[in-house]
């Protein structure tokens, strides 16, 4: 369980987040939506300890993440790192590898190498393992990075709008994978998410985020309402019944 | 055949230590031995401290463009032994063993790189233009400082420091190679020891955080160490503006993969070739009719150059 006490956080005086108090279950999927600038981002950055926490608690599995050992984390929570240019001739392999990281240091075992094909595998990068890095597409550099991650074998998964790159098969390809991860390993997935279709579609449990607090969360099928759209996003998009599941109709 | 560059390049290297060594020769052999190897063992020393420092540096702040030269570590070196200088006198300083100057002045050096580098890192690294800025503002300032420093004190004294601010590869100061040897071959023996923690630094902040390595110390101490190759590469020889750069892209050029454990042999075997290969013919086909320094910071300059208009910075 990912559990957040209190958290405030301030970026040159100004608030991004307000006492956001929360537990993430263990287990299955987790989204976390809000509009634009809600402290999303922030919120997931600080849990996997990319920022350092001004004010509250975050633990992951008891462990606090302010005082416990970075690297035994590595071993238990992986977030989707941005690494846009960085390293541009690095081969797919090669960075999918890293992965391996926190529990090889470096000297990769056999079983390393199986994980790491796996990983390449589950990703459809077989093909592309010797490429590098700046001679592929938006997409699959971004599959790239979620391979590592996949490869680095933590319970929890923390994810940043990775469908932002992916089109509409590959990003319910993802979805589905991530669900296969929650429901057949076991492993726990938070992800932000923009389009509140995809939340509604494969999550368990979501949190609401408006200007920097929780809003609401809960049961996906039960928070989304017409309301929630209309007091969070200042929309009036409708919340319908489709084959038993919600949908939001984004039409005027 | 990932490992024949290497191969290539040692062969080549010892080539131009061997005929450094012999090419030449007037007059006795046991003098012109130890003679040579002394200056010999210098060059390659300079060569490795300085290649091994540029790659760090260019790892800890994620591009290819700035070497700890552009950046002022040098010349941070000469304006702290300045300061020593004048605010210790001529006597105190004169009575200073060199070896015990030169420990003082790295230590001071390792000081200030953390201070000042270690938190323009923090606040630049990814903003190229912001960085290159920066440094090039410390750099004039430095040798503004020096310089002002230097019309102030007594000419006596002015000797001490004269040998700190100019490059020279014909007369290294072989009375501090024990300490230096000792000091950059530690240094370079932790950089290789670490080298897998170097490749997961190069991915950035948040990917080598999420790899559970802790970024900022890891920061600190490789500018640590760039702070001691670079103090034993200029108490030695001297500022070298472009070495670093010119031998650090070349061996990109050379090898494509991105690890350190390729990086860092290539470029010293290529940064050695550059010096004692470029100092032979230097001494032996040119009669010293131009110094080293400026014929690899004209080549290094110009590479600089093409670098930035390639905008390949990363």
């Amino acid at each position: 369980m990912i559990s957040i006490r209190n958290i405030d956080y301030d970026i040159a005086g100004k608030a991004i987040l307000r006492d956001v108090s929360l537990d993430m279950p263990k287990h299955g999927v987790t989204a976390l939506i809000g509009p634009n600038g809600a402290g999303k981002s922030t919120l997931l950055s600080l849990i996997a300890r990319l920022l350092p926490l001004q004010h509250g608690r975050v633990t992951v599995d008891g462990h606090d993440i302010a005082t416990c050992d970075t690297a035994a984390l590595a071993r238990i929570l992986a977030i989707l790192p941005q690494i846009q240019d960085a390293a541009p001739r690095l081969s797919v392999s090669d960075l999918v590898a890293f992965g391996r990281y926190p529990h090889s240091r470096g000297r990769l075992t056999d079983q390393d190498g199986a994980i790491i094909d796996a990983a390449l595998a589950a990703f459809q990068l077989t093909d592309l393992r010797n490429r590098a890095l700046d001679t592929l597409s938006g997409g699959q550099r971004q599959n790239a990075l979620l391979a590592m991650i996949f490869a680095q074998g933590t319970d929890y998964l923390l994810l940043d709008e990775p469908l932002n790159n992916l089109d509409i098969a590959a990003s319910r390809r993802l979805m589905a994978q991530l669900r296969g991860l929650a429901d057949e390993q076991g492993r726990t997935v938070v992800i932000v998410l923009h389009d509140i279709n995809y939340a509604l579609a494969y999550a368990d449990h979501l949190v609401v985020l408006a200007e920097g607090r929780v809003a609401a969360m809960g049961n996906p099928e039960e928070v989304v309402t017409d309301d929630l759209i209309n007091r969070i996003y200042g929309t009036d998009a409708a919340v319908i019944n489709h084959n038993n599941r919600r949908i939001v109709d984004v039409g005027p | 055949m990932r490992s024949r560059p290497v191969a290539v390049l040692c062969v080549v290297l010892l080539l131009c230590a061997v005929l450094y060594m012999t090419l030449g020769a007037k007059g006795a052999w046991s003098f012109v031995i130890p003679f040579r190897a002394g200056k010999l063992a210098g060059l390659v020393l300079v060569a490795v401290a300085i290649s091994t420092a540029t790659v760090l540096f260019q790892t800890v702040s994620g591009n290819r463009i700035l070497t700890p030269s552009i950046m002022g570590f040098d010349a941070l070196y000469s304006l702290l032994l300045t300061g020593l200088v004048f605010f210790l006198g001529a006597q105190a300083t004169i009575q200073l063993p060199p070896m015990a100057l030169f420990g003082l002045n790295t230590g001071l050096l390792m000081l200030g790189a953390v201070l000042l580098f270690g938190t323009l890192i923090a606040q630049t690294r990814g903003d190229l233009l912001r960085m290159i800025l920066t440094g090039i503002i410390f750099a004039t300032l430095f040798r503004s400082l020096t310089a002002f420093w230097q019309r102030m004190i007594d000419p006596n004294e002015f000797q001490v420091i004269q040998v700190a601010s100019y490059a020279r590869f014909n007369r290294i100061d072989t009375d501090l190679l024990p300490l230096a040897s000792v000091l950059c071959l530690g240094a370079i023996a932790l950089v290789w020891h670490r080298r897998r923690q170097w490749d997961v630094l190069a991915l950035g902040h948040d990917a080598a955080t999420n790899l559970g390595l802790r970024v900022r110390l890891e920061t600190v101490f490789a500018l640590l160490l760039v702070a001691v190759l670079v103090s034993v590469s200029t108490a030695l020889v001297g500022p070298v503006a472009f070495l670093g750069l010119l031998v650090v892209s070349l061996a990109r050029l050379v090898d494509g993969s991105e690890t350190h454990a390729r990086l860092l042999p290539i470029a010293a075997l290529i940064s050695g070739i550059t010096l004692v290969g470029g100092q032979l013919a230097l001494e032996r086909v040119f009669a010293l009719s131009t110094p080293l320094s400026v014929v690899v910071d004209l080549l290094g300059g110009l590479f600089f150059f093409f670098l930035l208009l390639k905008g390949r910075s990363r």
